[in-house]
């Protein structure tokens, strides 16, 4: 019996971002990363072929996290204590790109310190992100966007408390945006729209929508994320920026990640579940629509890596 | 696809006779297509029309519901391709593969059956087992043994008409589901399907070849199928169920059936985890896992939650008091909403600070502190209610609530709805917590 496979037409469009400038583009990366460029739903391969591969960007910071997870401690080991080696450890793990997040110990000069050395020990493409107070997100990721002028650095985290900061000084020294606003279409929309009216380009503009770790609230990211992809689809300019969103995290913070013990016995092995409380939390997010998923054990990053080849073959 | 109360009206015999309780036949024609009456009300239908109704309403995907002694599993009679258009109703049954050749099945599969994990303040469990005939000749054998470890219902894998005859042979009075028909034995075990009242899994390597199958087997009787679509890569089977769910949606009816897949053949722990979290968010009714996992079990019962949530209607923490970090009569007592969301911030807040607290969770129909307060479904009344309804006074030294800061408004009524306590009002955020416990509770 022949079946007639339906097929969605959209009129829109995900706009295409690349991150990362090489040395022919006025920066330092030895590589850069293209994403977006989607005119269906997530991996629709059959109606039109996913022009750009989804990418796994490693969270590092610059200090030494005193609350991470002892799973994680024990796996990057020394490579914690610098950035720089942090990063290096982070792309032979398979990183496609690194989020570098400050903390409220740096001063704009450890903050550039730590964003040079970073860059001068990986040339992938760098996110960075301050630690998450706006006031001193502002005081940090000014001084860090112009020592890295050129280079296309994604600056975040962009809200819509301090956009204005953020946007000028990204404006003014060529680097891109992540654009976060908590779980809504509508904020999501209206963030775009004032970036948008300060005269930064959408091309440099990526979307956090936010999400919750499984069983913490992702259910509301994943429906945000759907959401936001089919209003894209549907032609709604202000949604077609291709989505990130740090997993690793939610995930983490996690009790069912962060300790092994003092838990249910019926949660089982604790390393095992932690890689699964990453890896299914990614994979979801993947599958409703990110671009851009930031992850933190090297195992989580292997198994996310294999699930996206294998999402991209038809 | 759904007739429009104009279209049934025209069905309906249009004489306005009043018995079936609606002045006139539009106005009953209306209730119908609101699936508020059934049909029955009216007397007069014809045949012909009774025929047609019945078909109009039939769900785009037929509910199937597999039975064991002890317990029922339903899946199918889904709406939507996302959730956020309606929502999923029927959960992922998850099951957990036995094979025939095994050693030790029943203290394998009781080992299993006996899991219970909680989740926002309920339990869950495997939901039922398939049984793989790798040794066909010990497969009934292995029906049997499972069987006599759980209550629970099976799924029944072989190829071979006899052998799976032997197996449901063993399961008098059930309703298993067979896996499977294919092109090349599919009227023997349409047959057995019909014979032991079971419901019949069908593979195709294509969409035409499922529906030609599916076609062929309803033909001779078998309604309650279910659909096996495969798909070599991630990608591949994420395409396959789409179409499906779509196809389904638009009342294609010769794939309008719940799915089944079997990440335990992933060949790879973590490649099966994958499988099966995209089974759980796009559309499969049966997954089939390899073997009993709690670590992976639990991440899969949680994510199955998450996506079968109604969007409406947020996961709610069951109201009650929490114990976090042990307790003492001196420790205090805090309240919050039991919008899981809020409940989780509070207790990981409280908990990762290591300090002891009672959290009573009051019945806020699901809303988190400001929105339920809005809606009226946090005030004084409700919070006074669950403080004597818990009845936490038998636990603890001092008559002493911390309240929300955001609704601080709330102190003055509390203390008349609760004469003797004192009403505390804490930060606004969860995140700030540990800290004015240290610094203002003591």
């Amino acid at each position: 019996m022949p079946v007639e496979i339906p097929k969605d037409k959209w009129a829109g469009k995900i706009r295409q971002v690349t991150l990362g400038a090489t040395a022919a583009e006025g920066g330092t990366r030895a590589k850069t990363v293209t994403i977006g460029g989607d005119t269906t739903m997530p991996y629709m391969h059959f109606e039109s072929p996913t022009p750009h591969t989804p990418v796994i960007a490693v969270e590092i910071k610059s200090r030494k996290p005193e609350d991470w997870s002892a799973l994680l401690g024990e796996t990057w080991g020394e490579a914690m204590n610098n950035p720089a080696d942090w990063a290096k450890a982070a792309e032979a793990a398979g990183a496609d790109l690194i989020v570098l997040w400050l903390t409220l110990e740096d001063s704009p000069d450890d903050a550039v310190k730590a964003v040079k050395s970073v860059l001068g020990a990986s040339g992938l493409p760098l996110i960075v992100f301050g630690p998450g107070q706006v006031e001193k997100d502002n005081e940090l990721l000014v001084p860090v966007s112009e020592a890295a002028n050129g280079e296309k650095l994604v600056l975040g985290i962009c809200e819509d408390k301090n956009y204005r900061t953020i946007v000028a000084t990204a404006m003014a020294n060529g680097h891109l945006v992540s654009a976060r606003t908590p779980m809504d279409v509508n904020l999501a929309k209206q963030l775009n729209i004032l970036i948008s009216d300060m005269g930064l380009s959408l091309d440099r503009v990526i979307m956090d929508p936010t999400t919750g770790a499984l069983g913490y609230g992702m259910e509301y990211g994943y429906s945000v994320m759907e959401r936001l992809r089919l209003a894209a689809l549907q032609g709604d300019a202000m949604t077609q920026l291709p989505m990130m969103v740090t997993v690793g995290f939610e995930a983490w913070k996690a009790k069912e990640s962060k300790v092994g013990s003092g838990v249910p016995e019926s949660w089982g092995d604790w390393k095992e579940r932690a890689l699964n409380w990453e890896t299914l939390t990614a994979t979801a997010l993947l599958e409703s629509g990110a671009s851009i998923v930031v992850l933190r054990h090297p195992e989580s990053i292997k198994r996310v890596k294999t699930a996206i080849t294998e999402l991209m073959t038809a | 696809m759904a007739l429009s109360g104009i279209q049934i009206y025209k069905l309906l015999p249009q004489t306005n006779c009043k018995e079936c309780g609606f002045p006139t036949c539009l106005a009953f024609a209306m209730k119908l297509a609101a699936k508020q009456v059934e049909l029955a009300a009216c007397p007069y239908v014809s045949e012909a029309s009774k025929t047609q109704l019945a078909e109009s309403a039939a769900p785009p995907f037929r509910l199937i519901s597999l039975k064991g002694p002890g317990t029922e599993v339903k899946v199918g009679n889904e709406v939507c391709l996302y959730r956020h258009e309606k929502t999923f109703y029927n959960k992922t049954g998850l099951f957990v593969r036995v094979k025939s050749s095994q050693a030790d099945i029943a203290a394998t599969v009781a080992k299993a059956d006996a899991y219970k994990v909680v989740y926002v303040g309920m339990e869950f469990t495997v939901d039922g087992f398939a049984v793989e005939a790798d040794d066909p000749g010990k497969f009934a054998d292995a029906v049997k043994a499972v069987r006599s470890a759980t209550k629970r219902p099976l799924i029944l894998i072989a190829k071979d008409p006899a052998v799976l005859a032997a197996g449901a042979a063993a399961l008098p009075g059930e309703t298993p589901l067979l896996a499977g028909a294919d092109a090349s034995n599919w009227e023997a075990l349409a047959d057995l399907a019909a014979k032991s009242k079971a419901a019949l899994a069908v593979s195709a390597d294509t969409l035409d070849g499922l529906a030609e199958l599916t076609d062929k087997i309803k033909a001779k009787g078998v309604e309650d199928l279910v659909l096996e679509p495969g798909g070599k890569s991630l990608g591949a089977a994420l395409a396959k169920a789409t179409q499906i769910r779509r196809l389904a949606l638009k009342n294609f009816r010769p794939l309008g059936f719940p799915m089944l897949t079997f990440p335990c053949n992933a060949g790879d722990p973590a490649r099966e985890a994958v499988l099966a979290a995209q089974a759980i968010t796009k559309y499969a009714g049966f997954v089939v896992l390899d073997k009993f996992v709690p670590e992976l079990l639990y991440g899969l019962i949680v994510l199955r939650e998450n996506i079968y949530t109604d969007p409406q209607k947020p996961i709610q923490v069951t109201p009650g008091v929490y114990e976090i970090n042990n307790p003492k009569a001196e420790s205090p007592v805090l309240i919050t909403t039991n919008f899981s969301i809020t409940y989780f911030s509070v207790a990981n807040e409280v908990e990762g600070s290591g300090l002891p607290a009672w959290l009573v969770v009051v019945d806020a129909d699901g809303m988190s502190v400001l929105t339920a307060w809005a809606a009226g479904k946090f005030d004084a009344e409700r919070i006074a209610k669950a403080v004597k309804g818990f009845n936490i006074e038998s636990k603890i030294a001092k008559k002493r609530i911390v309240i929300p800061g955001h609704v601080a408004v709330l102190s003055g009524e509390l203390e008349e709805e609760l004469p003797g306590w004192e009403i505390r009002v804490g930060p606004r955020e969860a995140v700030d917590l540990p800290g004015f416990m240290k610094q203002a509770l003591n």
